[in-house]
């Protein structure tokens, strides 16, 4: 099969310097490819060197089966648009104006514009909802604005690939959303192919039909989200010490409460996971059962603690994780009963919270959390 | 019902606008009518004062005589003659005043888009000839050229000193090009630049010192920066050399209005970025050196007047700013120079000491707004 976007053993760096290296890439067009990898990890690098920002040190990259190096910057403009980290401030510009230099590759020596450049203007910005931005000058925008803008630009240019630079840094969750939305439709509708990179990994995940995880100075990973993405990819990507990621929720934990357990935390359907991030804050080390192990609360509370009992799901708890829960609750100064509701099969935590009533161990309920603060100072 | 459904998309289809050309023309207009009040006020006001409608009627005469006498291979070369000769008024008038307000028009033109052209290079609006110190290069350059190249090469004509001034011109781009590479603060820039200049003027003056009185002269008049004494060769010199470079300008507007946007994204649209920074440079130093060696140094014309002139048009459109550039520099210069010739008649003032103090406020004014309005 003949792949639309490729790279053979591509060598990027600077100076001739070698940064990365042996990077293949194979990708259809109307594709979305994510790269992922910690700062500094080089994927500004690779994605200057596929705009030809930068020249490749070894190796080749096809578009459409042509040696890209071949091209002339006017061929290369046709097909291939950016987004830059670059933040510019062109005074007195509209940004109408700006989204029109998209034509540059098309118009003539002056730069004039055919009514047929206007139509593609207009539909580049309705394309990102910014119709109504056309007449205000560029530099009093917002930053998810300005995003939005040169995204427009881009389109503008009418190109088969577009390649973005961490197009969601600065932009706040809602113009993240609103701005991954619009690439996808690009893909979907237009056939456009889109390579960029991404700190979030979670949105990377979602939005990305591939993923291409860059560390050190080699690729780690390359393929669909749900082929390279194991148990513990991520933390090994990023070398997350204090924390973990989960992918799963997509979500991040911060650093595990180290020590013996202080307090054991009665829970499960979801209703313990404020809990425990409460007593993370507190830096309150905690046990916490008797959770089924396809249960909300278990994804957290394996992060945060070393001490969950935990239960195979959809079978009755048994007495053996009673056993281990009681004698975990036993060592701690304090219970806190998260109010799971309590039914057939996890009866057993209630007789957790009666063995904690019989030995004088205090029990907080979870709605009033504050004592529990209360009661760690 | 017709109409209805006519209207409904053609009102969603209209709004998108790219540059106010009605507010373009009106600014040119407004400049033209301008330059042509400077003009007319210039050629009446002096130590000889001429009524309008005698400069009308000389003019008309000298006009009518010339196309004549183009077209008839010299037939009324007399006739021509005696109208300038007629009258210490009318030599006056085409001999001093008509080519000298001709020439502060121009220069002062050609001025404020260099100016410009760096400013587009810097991307920052507060780059300038002579802040930068090109201006000073220039000078120096010529000094030499006139205190001691004199000696080899008998006399110096316009055309040498133009690209003696090219040279320092040149000379001080490329050095204050070389620290733009290192250092990526404007402001920095801004401040070596001028300590550039002061080196250029301590060279200067050093050659002064050890110079013979009689070279001196030269160089004292011309280095005050002045237009007095404007001759109709430096004129043509001054057209010939300012409006390709003007017109070469106005050529590069697709490609200046890209650079703004940055070098990555300017390139990422098939722009080639390194020839098209040599040849900005060229062009301004070009216009610059042709200036500085006609009338001396001139200070702040090449911020000033360009930053005016965006701020009037409400655009940065580079085929819009240019031409309003060059007429508003034009406007600026022949104001400027009636002012040093008149205020303090018969003593003229230098050309420079009247564009600074109209040029320096509107500079510390830029200054201060960006303060308020940039973050990084």
């Amino acid at each position: 099969m003949e792949y639309y976007f490729k790279t053979e053993n591509l060598a990027v760096g600077y100076n001739g310097k070698i940064l990365i290296y042996d990077i293949n890439v194979q990708l259809e067009k109307g594709k979305i490819l994510t790269l992922i990898g910690p700062n500094g990890a080089g994927k500004s690098t690779i994605l200057k060197s596929i705009t030809r920002q930068l020249e490749t040190i070894r190796g080749t990259v096809y578009i459409n089966a042509q040696e890209i190096s071949s091209w002339s910057p006017k061929d290369m403009a046709k097909e291939v648009a950016v987004v830059l980290t670059d933040r510019i401030r062109p005074e007195l510009m509209t940004c109408a104006e700006v989204v029109a230099m998209g034509r540059y590759p098309y118009t003539n020596l002056f730069g004039k514009l055919t009514p047929k450049d206007m139509d593609v203007v207009r539909e580049a910005l309705e394309r990102v909802h910014a119709l109504d931005l056309a007449g205000q000058y560029f530099t009093t925008l917002s930053d998810g604005q300005r995003q939005r803008i040169m995204l427009a630009r881009a389109i503008c240019q009418e190109p088969e690939i577009i390649v973005l630079d961490e197009p969601t840094a600065y932009l706040d969750i809602r113009h993240k959303i609103e701005l991954l939305n619009i690439l996808r439709e690009m893909a979907q509708k237009k056939n456009i192919t889109v390579i960029m990179s991404l700190h979030e990994i979670d949105l990377a995940i979602k939005i990305s039909d591939y993923l291409l995880c860059v560390k050190g100075n080699t690729i780690e990973a390359f393929g669909p989200p749900d082929v390279i993405l194991g148990n513990h990819t991520i933390e090994h990507l990023y070398e997350l010490r204090n924390g973990s990621y989960n992918l799963l929720f997509g979500s991040i934990e911060l650093t595990k409460p180290e020590g013996a357990p202080k307090v054991f935390v009665v829970a499960g359907g979801g209703y313990g996971i404020a809990c425990y991030r409460a007593l993370q804050k507190q830096e309150i080390p905690f046990a916490t059962g008797i959770l089924f192990e396809n249960d909300v609360d278990c994804q957290v509370a394996l992060e945060l603690s070393d001490h969950a009992v935990v239960t195979p799901a959809f079978e009755a708890m048994t007495d053996v994780q009673f056993q281990k829960a009681s004698d975990l609750l036993l060592r701690c100064e304090a219970v806190i009963d998260a109010g799971t509701p309590v039914g057939t099969l996890n009866q057993l935590n209630r007789k957790l919270l009666r063995l904690a009533e019989e030995k004088n161990i205090p029990i907080y309920r979870s709605k009033d959390r504050q004592e529990v603060w209360a009661w760690n100072t | 019902m017709k109409i209805n459904k006519n209207s409904t998309p053609s009102m969603n289809k209209e709004k998108i606008r790219l540059g106010n050309i009605g507010r373009f023309s009106f600014i040119m207009l407004l400049l033209s009518g301008l330059l042509i009040l400077a003009l007319i006020i210039n050629v009446n006001i002096g130590s000889v004062s001429i009524a309008v409608q005698d400069v009308f009627r000389m003019l008309w005469e000298g006009i009518r005589y010339g196309i004549a006498n183009a077209f008839t291979n010299g037939g009324y070369a007399q006739e021509l003659e005696a109208v300038i000769k007629n009258s210490t008024k009318s030599q006056i008038l085409f001999s001093i005043r008509i080519p000298r307000m001709l020439l502060a028009a121009i220069l002062g033109g050609a001025l404020s888009v260099s100016g410009y052209l760096l400013q587009v290079f810097f991307r920052n609006p507060i780059a300038g000839p002579f802040v930068l110190g090109i201006s000073s290069g220039a000078k120096m350059v010529v000094g030499i050229t006139l205190i001691f190249l004199i000696h080899y090469i008998g006399s110096v004509g316009s055309l040498a000193l133009i690209l003696a001034a090219f040279l320092g011109s040149l000379l001080i781009t490329s050095i204050v090009l070389l620290f733009s590479q290192k250092v990526r603060n404007v402001s920095m820039l801004l401040v070596i630049g001028i300590m550039v200049g002061y080196i250029c003027s301590a060279v200067t003056d050093f050659c002064i010192t050890f110079a013979d009185d009689h070279d001196v002269v030269n160089l004292k008049n011309w280095s005050m920066g002045t237009f007095s004494g404007a001759s109709w060769d430096n004129v043509s010199t001054a057209v010939l050399m300012c409006i390709p470079g003007i017109v070469a300008a106005l050529l590069l507007s697709k490609p200046i209005s890209a650079y703004a946007l940055g070098e990555g994204y300017a390139q990422s649209m098939g722009m080639r970025i390194k020839p098209f920074r040599v040849l900005l440079i060229l062009l301004s130093s070009l216009l610059s050196a042709c200036v500085t060696a006609l009338a001396g140094p001139i200070s702040f014309v090449g911020i000033a007047v360009p930053h005016i002139t965006r701020t009037l048009l409400k655009s940065s459109k580079p085929a819009f700013v240019i031409p309003s550039t060059f007429l508003c520099g034009a406007v600026f210069c022949v104001f400027c120079d009636l002012i040093a010739r008149t205020v303090f008649a018969p003593t003229e003032l230098a050309i420079g000491t009247v564009t600074s103090v109209f040029g320096a406020p509107v500079v510390i004014y830029m200054m201060a707004k960006r303060r308020w309005t940039q973050e990084d």
